[in-house]
């Protein structure tokens, strides 16, 4: 679809959808959000930006297969899964924080690791559905 | 004991390095693995002579109670002699038999395989050790009659050979599990001493009839006999080796062993004696029909099968001696006639008995081990055979009332047995030769030596039966419980009844087989008979059930989506909604019920809309738009009833679902009748049931008193234990954090899913297939 309205709003939309899905995943913990929403979002930001720029351009703007993605999520979930295991001898998938909360992010912990692997293998899964399926069609 | 057992297997692993070396020259070395084993347990006739019974046990897994338990007593010693002995002259004769063949190291490798999982069959102490060699004669069984896998005809024979012993093998391991619950062992020596308790618990009818199932498809008795025949499209050394002389007797061996535990019952005594007397008489008539050499053979080997386990079932010391003294007297004789006919057919291209003659002038030294072979199976004396149908009819003459009816049966199948034997073993060489036999030459001695050896051997224990008397008989018969303090087997009797009797079998017999010719026209005969026999039975049985499991899965594996996703609802609300109008009270209370607001009738008529419109419209695109609009309104829902989380999670969702359509739509033709009315009307009167068993099924789970515990709980400690606010997001990241994990994988399964089964490009030359 080449319509000059869509390809401009995109170039503006991508950074903020994206900015707004990071939003969305550190807020999770305590207010309406996550890294299953959170993904969600980020990957309709780059479906967007693919419907106004064609799949091709919107490939070279991530440089990589999102298909890669979904190793790279699952390993970081799974590391914050085990992190418990090694730092304190507590079983798999305890949570662990810092006690003071750090500027703008707010309180970290494992389970924000947690939900930030969530986040990158939902972008990953949705993108290369999304993607194999359009350059099927 | 236990590395003897396995060098079978041993060798057969060396093979997979070394055979491509041994399979040229030397492929008679591989020989010495099986005489290195008949050696090994010869020197053990001494022992086992003096009464003495031979234990090991190796732990295996014993937590199970699966040890490697095994025993040599004279039945064992007898097997374990002919497992080897014949194992080794028919290593010996396959070297030249298959000379040069491409896949000589894998036959040898499925023949040691065989012979090892032979002898842990015949000298395993413990049922379930037992029950795995079986099964792996099995095996290796049918990768032997398939060897010559190119032949449509050999592959079925194989299977079908596979499909009838495998049904055994599982019979028999049920009886065993049921014989080892009953006992508390698994051991067969620790049984001996239960017998009782065995014969009065109120399983032993079971135990006995799986035990039975097992030994009759192993040992081809009738109904199950008809594999054996099939069998025969192996090549010669395998039909010798398995399927006559060794593993067509592990069912025999089976019933044996399990004599002194099981036997001398009405159950077992009547049931062995009947069956085994239908198929001694069924298969030696139908060797009157077969002009295939082989084929007669096989039938005879299934009337002597039919033969040994009348025996069993008569039970008796007398009978008990005659079928261990048959066992070896039928390996000598079927060994070397199985050879002979092997030979015949390597040198003439052809088994059958109509056009074979006069071949003595070509190949004297075989003619004489098959006259001798088929004189032993005759019974003419001095052979042992003779002195092996003297002991048949010993034990039939004593059984009281059933005597006359037991020995007329013997008589008649040995009648017919002979004649069989005198086709296979002396038809082919008297007479005229032909001319397109001329030029037929003896093959190398590794060929002929084999079946002479066991030829003159049936003749040389006839003259001396000390040489097996004591050393192999007496422990047999004493292993099977009977006292054998007084057996003396010798040659001449005097003149009584039993002598009277052999000398009518050689008489009639001679006579049946100088009159009645093997002809074509006797095959045709038989062939019209073909309908009722149970070979046909069984594979119409199978045919059917072939025909009827892909009609069936026409129906339901039609490849449509939609009637899938169709099925999976109908199914769905018919198993839901029986229950649920069955079993459950059903009551609204409607003052339950918050008051509607205006924002949820809107939110409520935006869903109507969009589904009328959905269904209506004309445009496929139009159709996948509202259908977001009807999801955007749930997730309204959502947010009136306070699940933010809910509510962005299904927007996005939605959001992603239409986009996805519209990608895959907008590349589809704008062809417009996507269904018919009467399409239309199926698919709405299901929609329409399902939503309405959803909405009850809601309705329900209201009026039910709500448990709260879980909620509550996760409600107070997501902060405490947690440290989050947010309920939902804490149960997704920390106290169900295992569950969102697996979901993640699941979601990434997926996607490499859609990812290979629309991107896969296969290679050209793995396409098609």
């Amino acid at each position: 679809m080449k319509t000059i309205i869509l390809k401009t709003a995109s170039k503006y939309l991508l950074p903020l959808l994206l900015l707004f899905s990071v939003f969305i995943l550190l807020r999770g913990h305590y207010l309406p959000g996550g890294g299953f929403v959170g993904g969600l979002i980020a990957s309709i930001a780059f479906v967007v930006y693919a419907f106004a720029n064609g799949l091709e351009q919107t490939k070279d703007l991530l440089r990589i297969h999102p298909g890669y993605l979904m190793p790279v999520g699952l390993l970081i979930a799974f590391v914050a899964g085990i992190s418990p295991m090694f730092l304190s001898a507590l079983p798999f998938m305890t949570g662990e924080w810092f006690a003071e909360p750090l500027a703008v992010i707010g309180m970290v912990g494992s389970a924000l690791f947690f939900d930030i692997g969530v986040f990158i293998v939902v972008v990953g899964v949705s993108l290369t559905i999304i993607f194999t399926i359009t350059e099927s069609a | 004991m236990l590395i003897a057992i396995l060098s079978g297997f041993l060798f057969a692993f060396i093979l997979v390095f070394a055979g491509n070396d041994l399979k040229n020259k030397y492929a008679i070395v591989s020989a010495i693995v099986p005489f290195g084993l008949f050696v090994y347990f010869l020197q053990f006739t001494n022992r086992i002579a003096a009464g003495e019974v031979i234990k090991k046990t190796y732990q295996w897994i014993p937590s199970l109670n699966v040890n490697l338990g095994f025993t040599l007593d004279g039945i064992s010693l007898i097997f374990a002699l002919m497992i080897t002995g014949i194992g080794f002259l028919v290593f010996v004769y396959t070297a030249a038999y298959l000379k040069g063949h491409h896949y000589l190291d894998r036959f040898y490798g499925y023949l040691a395989i065989f012979m090892a999982a032979m002898l842990g069959l015949v000298l395993s102490d413990n049922i379930l050790s037992l029950f795995i060699f079986w099964e792996l004669t099995s095996i290796s069984s049918f990768f032997l009659i398939g060897f010559n896998n190119k032949e449509k005809s050999s592959r079925q024979s194989a299977v079908l050979a596979l499909a009838i012993t495998g049904i055994g093998g599982l019979l028999l391991l049920a009886g065993m599990l049921i014989l080892g619950n009953v006992t508390g062992t698994y051991s067969i020596a620790e049984m001996l001493s239960s017998q009782s308790i065995i014969s009065d618990s109120p399983h032993y009818i079971i135990i006995v009839l799986l035990l039975f199932g097992a030994a009759f498809t192993k040992s081809a008795q009738f109904p199950f006999h008809f594999w054996l025949p099939g069998a025969m499209k192996a090549p010669t050394p395998v039909s010798t080796y398995l399927h006559s002389a060794t593993m067509v007797k592990a069912g025999i061996y089976l019933l044996m062993r399990f004599t002194p535990i099981l036997g001398s019952t009405e159950l077992w005594n009547t049931t062995l004696i009947i069956v085994g007397a239908v198929t001694m008489l069924y298969a030696a008539i139908h060797t009157i029909f077969r002009t295939d050499l082989k084929g007669i053979l096989a039938y005879s080997t299934i009337s002597a099968l039919g033969i040994l386990v009348f025996l069993i079932g008569l039970g008796t010391k007398d009978a008990l001696l005659a079928a261990c003294a048959f066992i070896l007297v039928h390996a000598f004789y079927k060994a070397c006639l199985f050879l002979v006919t092997g030979i015949i057919d390597h040198e003439t291209g052809t088994r059958d008995t109509t056009v074979l003659s006069g071949l003595r002038k070509v190949m004297l030294p075989v003619a004489i081990a098959g006259i001798l072979a088929a004189v032993s199976n005759a019974g003419i004396p001095p052979s042992f055979g003779f002195l092996g149908k003297d002991l048949i009819y010993e034990s039939t003459l004593h059984m009281g009332d059933m005597a006359i009816v037991l020995t007329a049966l013997a008589v008649l199948t040995n009648i017919l047995l002979l004649y069989a034997g005198f086709v296979a073993g002396v038809k082919p060489f008297t007479g005229k030769l032909p001319s397109q036999f001329e030029k037929v030459h003896l093959p190398s001695y590794l060929m002929w030596a084999p079946p002479l050896i066991l030829a003159v051997g049936g003749i040389v224990i006839g003259l001396f039966p000390g040489i097996v008397e004591g050393a192999l008989i007496k422990p047999a018969v004493t292993a099977l419980g009977a006292n054998s303090g007084d057996i003396h087997l010798k040659l001449w009797h005097g003149f009584n009844t039993v002598l009277a009797l052999s000398a009518t079998t050689i008489g009639v017999g001679l006579l049946v087989y100088f009159v009645l010719k093997p002809s074509e026209k006797l095959v045709q005969l038989a062939q019209k008979f073909e309908i009722i026999s149970p070979q046909h039975i069984v594979e119409s049985l199978a045919y059917g059930f072939a025909y009827f499991s892909s009609y069936w899965s026409k129906i339901v594996q039609n490849g449509y989506l939609r009637n899938y996703i169709a099925t999976i609802i109908i199914f769905l609300i018919i198993v839901v909604g029986y229950t649920l109008f069955n079993h459950t009270t059903f009551e609204i209370d409607y003052n339950s019920f918050a008051k509607l607001t205006v924002y949820e009738i809107l939110t409520l008529v935006l869903m109507i809309v969009g589904i009328l419109f959905t269904v209506f419209t004309k445009s496929r695109l139009a159709a996948v738009a509202s259908m977001g609009v009807v999801g955007l309104a749930i997730s309204l829902i959502f947010v009136y009833y306070s699940a933010p989380d809910l509510a962005m999670t299904q927007f996005s969702i939605d959001t992603l679902t239409v986009i996805l359509f519209v990608l895959v739509l907008y590349k589809l033709p704008k062809y417009l009748n996507i269904s018919n009315t009467a399409n239309r009307i199926k698919d709405g009167v299901i929609s329409i049931a399902f939503g309405s068993l959803i909405m009850v099924l809601a309705l329900e789970v209201l009026s039910q008193p709500q448990n709260t515990e879980t909620s509550s709980f996760y409600a107070e400690n997501a902060y405490i234990l947690a440290k989050g606010k947010n309920v939902v997001n804490v149960i997704l990241v920390d106290f169900r954090g295992i569950d969102t994990f697996m979901e993640i994988s699941v979601l990434t399964i997926a996607a490499i899913g859609v990812f290979s089964l629309l991107k896969l490009r296969l290679a050209k030359k793995f396409r098609d297939k």
